[in-house]
């Protein structure tokens, strides 16, 4: 499987299953729709109109060579190893729901304002310390474990971050494991004491700001009604910069009320920050902010576009990390994990206030997704099984897609709310990603 | 090559051999929460 477009008259090849990606001339980019339906005289004669017979013949046994090479339409050797997959479910990360409640009302939240649909409630430190128990027994050989602190707002219930880190950090050096936590926060609560400890134990830090004001305020408020850009701005400065501007992302959402997102992102950029992700906004049907397919060509433009303006600010020395942007082309992850994708319900787990379990933290809240409990031992080992064999193959749309590779099946929370089948993929997220991707590609074409 | 400039060179099939230890990072962690992106984490065995 190939595939081919032409970026800002950049044209680019990718062979999808080697991983091989190529910048061919007009020539060569028009050869490659004939190349397996005709003869070498046949497409030098189709061709005769644009290119001299001399640089198409050029051309094409530069296309053989990169065939016989295993660059160009490469066989897939994927499909049937992983019908062999018997592996053991293991748990390596989890996202620890500190709090049930925020401290704001934002109309696109997710989790029904911080409620996920229930009690507003806050996680005790002995349902974290149970946790992570449970996430040391059932992470078997795993050294790298992972924690999220996510909410609601976890500061709010920051004393018990605290007991549950210094917790894991006794049960590290007694285990040998190696816990990197990570804290989603809306920084509204952010002081010199939290961010002390945060930037002490915390390998990464999410940071939620959706861009302009009027943007952010228009969305993320609090209870009685005021916008949150003028308090946390100085906040969300002072943390990236004591963090030397890394190992953070300032994180914002766009819904359909500012497809023009590329200018929140460049206003985070302007900001100062070198840490960005902008994301499309999860939302129901109709809700009135949500991505429709109509939305789809000014967002791709809005895509294209920041990815120029990406480039252009790099080569300056302006240049910032927007996190759909970045591809690690080699050095990135293997094919085994780029099969089976981001490891909800089986590899990665969400823990509610009261320590239920779910696949994720998009599926709490609702009751049939429930795996268990930490602080019992029944744990649903069935779900978790049908979670790890969804991958890219187990999805037919997948299956047949040119961006498997590098998207790994997408959300499977996307996919259940909006199709009712973790292995259905959510269409209109499945057409950005594509888009980012190919931004992605191109900009590693400008470097 | 004059018609063709080779940005990458063949790097999944290897992997398929030398992969799957799971030390890396679980994708949804880093930033995003709400959409999936695997290719742009980094290889723990690099």
């Amino acid at each position: 499987m190939i595939h081919k477009y032409t970026m800002h008259n950049t044209n680019i090849v990718m062979d999808i299953n080697s991983g091989a990606v190529h910048v061919f001339d007009a020539a060569a980019f028009d050869i490659v729709d004939l190349y397996k339906t005709q003869t070498k005289g046949q497409i030098i004669e189709a061709l005769s109109q644009k290119y001299e017979g001399q640089a198409v013949s050029d051309a094409y046994d530069e296309i053989v060579e990169l065939e016989s090479e295993g660059l160009l339409f490469s066989e897939d050797v994927y499909s049937e190893a992983v019908k062999n997959w018997e592996r053991k479910p293991v748990v390596k990360a989890l996202c620890l729901h500190i709090c049930h409640d925020c401290n704001l009302r934002c109309r696109y939240c997710f989790a029904s304002t911080g409620s996920f649909g229930g009690h507003r409630t806050m996680m005790d430190a002995d349902t974290g310390k149970r946790a992570i128990d449970f996430l040391i027994e059932k992470s078997a050989g795993r050294r790298n474990l992972e924690v999220d602190f996510f909410g609601g707002e976890p500061l709010m219930n920051f004393d018990v971050v605290k007991q549950i880190v210094d917790y894991a950090r006794i049960r590290e050096k007694e285990t040998g494991k190696n816990f990197r936590f990570t804290i989603t926060t809306n920084a509204i609560l952010l002081n010199e004491d939290n961010k002390e400890f945060i930037n002490k134990h915390m390998h990464n830090v999410v940071l939620s700001i959706d861009g302009r004001k009027e943007t952010n305020d228009r969305m993320r408020f609090r209870v009685d009604g005021s916008g949150t850009y003028d308090s946390i701005l100085p906040k969300l400065k002072a943390m990236a910069e004591s963090r030397n501007q890394d190992n953070y992302y300032v994180r914002g959402t766009f819904t359909r009320e500012n497809l023009d997102f590329s200018k929140d992102v460049l206003h985070l950029a302007d900001l100062g920050f070198k840490q960005i992700s902008v994301e499309p906004v999860v939302a129901a049907k109709d809700s009135g902010y949500d991505i429709r397919e109509q939305d789809l060509k000014q967002l791709f433009e809005e895509y294209e576009s920041l990815a120029e303006e990406y480039v252009k600010r790099g080569r300056n020395e302006e240049g910032f990390n927007f996190f759909h942007f970045m591809i690690d082309l080699k050095q990135g992850p293997c094919i085994i994990k780029r099969l089976g994708g981001c490891g909800s319900g089986h590899e990665y787990l969400a823990v509610t206030p009261e320590g239920d379990l779910y696949p994720c933290h998009q599926f709490v809240g609702d009751e049939k997704f429930k795996m268990g409990n930490v602080h019992g031992a029944e744990f649903n080992t069935e779900f978790q099984k049908h979670f790890q064999k969804s991958n890219v193959y187990s999805k037919k749309d997948c299956s047949e897609c040119w961006a498997k590779f590098y998207c790994s099946g997408g959300c499977a929370a996307n996919a259940y709310q909006f199709n009712n089948d973790i292995n259905v993929p959510y269409k209109i997220g499945c057409e950005l990603e594509k888009k980012r991707v190919e931004c992605a590609i191109w900009i590693k074409t400008q470097e | 090559m004059k018609h063709v400039k080779t940005i990458n060179a063949a790097t999944l099939k290897k992997s398929l051999a030398n992969g799957g230890c799971g030390e890396c990072q679980t994708s949804c962690q880093s930033a995003c929460k709400t959409s999936c992106t695997v290719a742009n984490q980094s290889c723990e065995k690099k």
